[in-house]
């Protein structure tokens, strides 16, 4: 056995590394410095993201596998790594005070956020079933702990629960399906699979198996009808940590679906590319149509990560380069944007109570212009509004359903956009055009990190929706070099 | 292919039946007394005490994770001591990093108290 490892090994696993030592790095400092000092290690995270990004940007231009193909070094899993890293950094930013405000801000937080985002960036770049598996768990499990660390409150610990359990659940499926992935092939080298199955075709043991494996991956993205957790799990988990479960758990939830889906299952579409555009369907009427009769912002945008799912899931059904093009490029601005709208809601958090009804947010344009303006062009980019990230991102998702020839699917997503108008809308008229309730002005918190991640987010959006051109080029490029022609 | 599963089918089918088949003979044919002592859960056990849930400190649960923990990484060394001289010095590098992420495990559960009892 050649146990040889060569510098490819490692740079494949270089940003996941750094994160778990940054991780680890941040656990025992916290033992030997004075309890007034602690809340100063979130910087010490900071910068372990900030280096793992660099990290995973300096590698966008390599090739190969480490590790006897078990890891990808490609740019689809760097562009995917990137985004968990981002959606890492801005929650550090975006916590620092709110963890304070509730007595909450422990340095766990900070390392447990750091190794989830390590799994997710594994997950990214996983070409083995296994190593999914793996990173699976290293992001699942340090995530059921953050959405119950709000502790004493006891939605925050239902939260924890309900998700540790159907998370757990979850897992079982996705195992399975990878046994059973492997009893029909006899492999599950990623690589091995994609060749084999074009010798071999389907069978039924194979398409169980990777029906349980799209369960598994489809509670992660909270896809309907596996969505049943979202809801209470984002209303009841700290707001810093809600905005991350729902960009960086979705990114790789959907890293995984699609280098499985798209790239070694791309043989025998014709088997699954059905079950996945009705899955695709049903996320974005059922998400849609929920968000519409929620009065509290944080369950909104539940429902309308639901949705965005649903949109995602589009590009997986197409099974085409511009839908997996079309998908990382969704994933990129969503993570932008919807950061930003949790920090926006994180801002709107008092430390006294937390209020996201929509009353809260009646005549904020008065109270904090900046606030409010930001707040519209994040709902706008959810909606999907030209100039904004959302727009280019679900232009090429339609677009790549269309190419698929899934016209009803590119309808369904049309006009389940137009009723997520209503809702987001909504947001927009109560922040610009209703005035607050004697009593109900509820004041945001002014801090300088949060500021900065709500102002950099927001300029990201807008920048990926005016001058999309690089971001384009890139998702292009890693689509392309997954998908081989 | 299918066929070669048949025999278990066969054993599957037999063991069912054979079940089923005594529990119908014993209670069709079987006299049926009931008393005190044979509703109680050890019929020829000792007298229960006191009730079936017991509150446990949860101290033990502490202990009993950070035992699974730390023993199931310890099983680990067995495959690596088996293979040392094959894996040369790069398996005991790996093995020290391996033991030095143990470490700070270890670190981290001593310094926040958790192996004190009080």
């Amino acid at each position: 056995m050649n146990l040889q490892v060569t510098s490819t090994d490692y740079l494949s696993i270089l940003p996941p590394t750094i994160l778990a030592v940054f991780a680890m790095l941040v656990l025992v400092i916290d033992l030997f410095v004075k309890p007034e000092r602690r809340p100063g290690l979130a910087w010490l995270a900071l910068i372990g993201f900030v280096v793992a990004g660099v990290a995973a940007f300096a590698l966008i231009n390599q090739r190969g596998t480490g590790f006897h193909g078990m890891i990808a070094l490609d740019p689809y899993a760097q562009v995917l790594g990137l985004v968990a890293i981002v959606a890492g950094g801005f929650t550090v930013l975006t916590s620092f005070n709110y963890v304070r405000d509730r007595n909450i801000g422990r340095s766990e937080y900070y390392a447990l956020l750091l190794f989830s985002v390590s799994g997710m960036v594994l997950m990214a770049s996983a070409n083995n079933l296994i190593i999914v598996f793996i990173a699976l768990e290293l992001l699942s499990i340090p995530l059921y702990v953050l959405a119950g660390f709000a502790r004493p409150d006891p939605q925050s610990e239902e939260a924890a629960l309900k998700y540790f359990l159907l998370g757990a659940f979850a897992s079982g499926f996705l195992l399975f399906g990878i046994a059973l992935t492997y009893g029909a092939l006899g492999s599950i080298d990623l690589t091995v699979i994609a060749a084999k199955i074009g010798q071999v075709g389907s069978s039924p043991m194979l398409l169980i198996g990777a029906g349980l494996i799209l369960v598994g991956l489809g509670f992660k993205v909270a896809a309907v009808p596996f969505h049943m957790w979202t809801p209470d799990v984002y209303e009841g988990a700290p707001t810093p940590i809600t905005g991350f479960m729902s960009v960086g758990a979705k990114a790789a939830g959907f890293a995984a679906m699609l280098r499985v889906f798209g790239y070694s299952l791309h043989a025998i579409q014709a088997d699954w590319v059905i079950i996945v555009a009705i899955l695709s369907a049903a996320t974005m009427i059922v998400g849609n149509i929920i968000a519409i009769s929620q009065t509290n912002l944080k369950r909104m945008l539940a429902y309308s990560s639901i949705a965005h799912a649903g949109y995602i899931l589009m590009g997986v059904a197409s099974a085409n380069q511009t839908g997996m093009a079309g998908a990382l490029f969704y994933l990129l601005a969503y993570t932008f944007t919807n950061i930003g709208a949790f920090a926006v809601l994180t801002a709107m958090a008092r430390p006294e109570g937390e209020n996201q009804t929509f009353p809260a947010y009646r005549g904020l344009y008065k109270r904090s212009p900046g606030l409010a303006l930001m707040m519209m062009i994040f709902m706008l980019s959810l909606t999907g509004i030209p100039l904004t990230g959302g727009f280019i991102g679900k232009y090429y998702l339609f677009l790549s359903a269309i190419e698929a020839r899934l016209y009803w699917l590119a309808i369904i997503g049309v006009l389940t956009s137009v009723v997520s108008a209503f809702f987001y809308l909504r947001v927009i008229v109560d922040m610009f055009m209703r005035e607050a309730e004697p009593g109900q002005e509820v004041k945001a918190v002014n801090y300088a990190p949060l500021n900065w991640t709500i102002n950099l987010t927001a300029l990201a959006t807008f920048v990926l929706g005016v001058i999309p051109t690089s971001a384009l080029a890139l998702v292009q490029l890693a689509a392309k070099l997954l998908m081989g022609t | 292919m299918l066929e070669s599963y048949l025999p278990i089918a066969i054993l599957l089918i037999v063991a069912t039946v054979v079940c089923l088949l005594l529990v119908a003979v014993g209670t069709i044919f079987g006299p049926r007394r009931k008393s005190f002592r044979k509703g109680s859960p050890y019929e020829s056990g000792m007298q229960p005490i006191g009730p079936g849930t017991r509150r446990m400190s949860v101290r033990f649960y502490l202990i009993a994770v950070l035992f699974i923990l730390f023993d199931v990484e310890v099983i680990f060394f067995y495959p690596w001591a088996v293979n040392f001289r094959a894996l040369g010095l790069f398996g005991f590098v790996e093995m020290l990093v391996f033991v030095g992420i143990l470490l700070v495990g270890y670190v981290y559960v001593w310094r926040k108290g958790a192996l004190e009892w009080d």
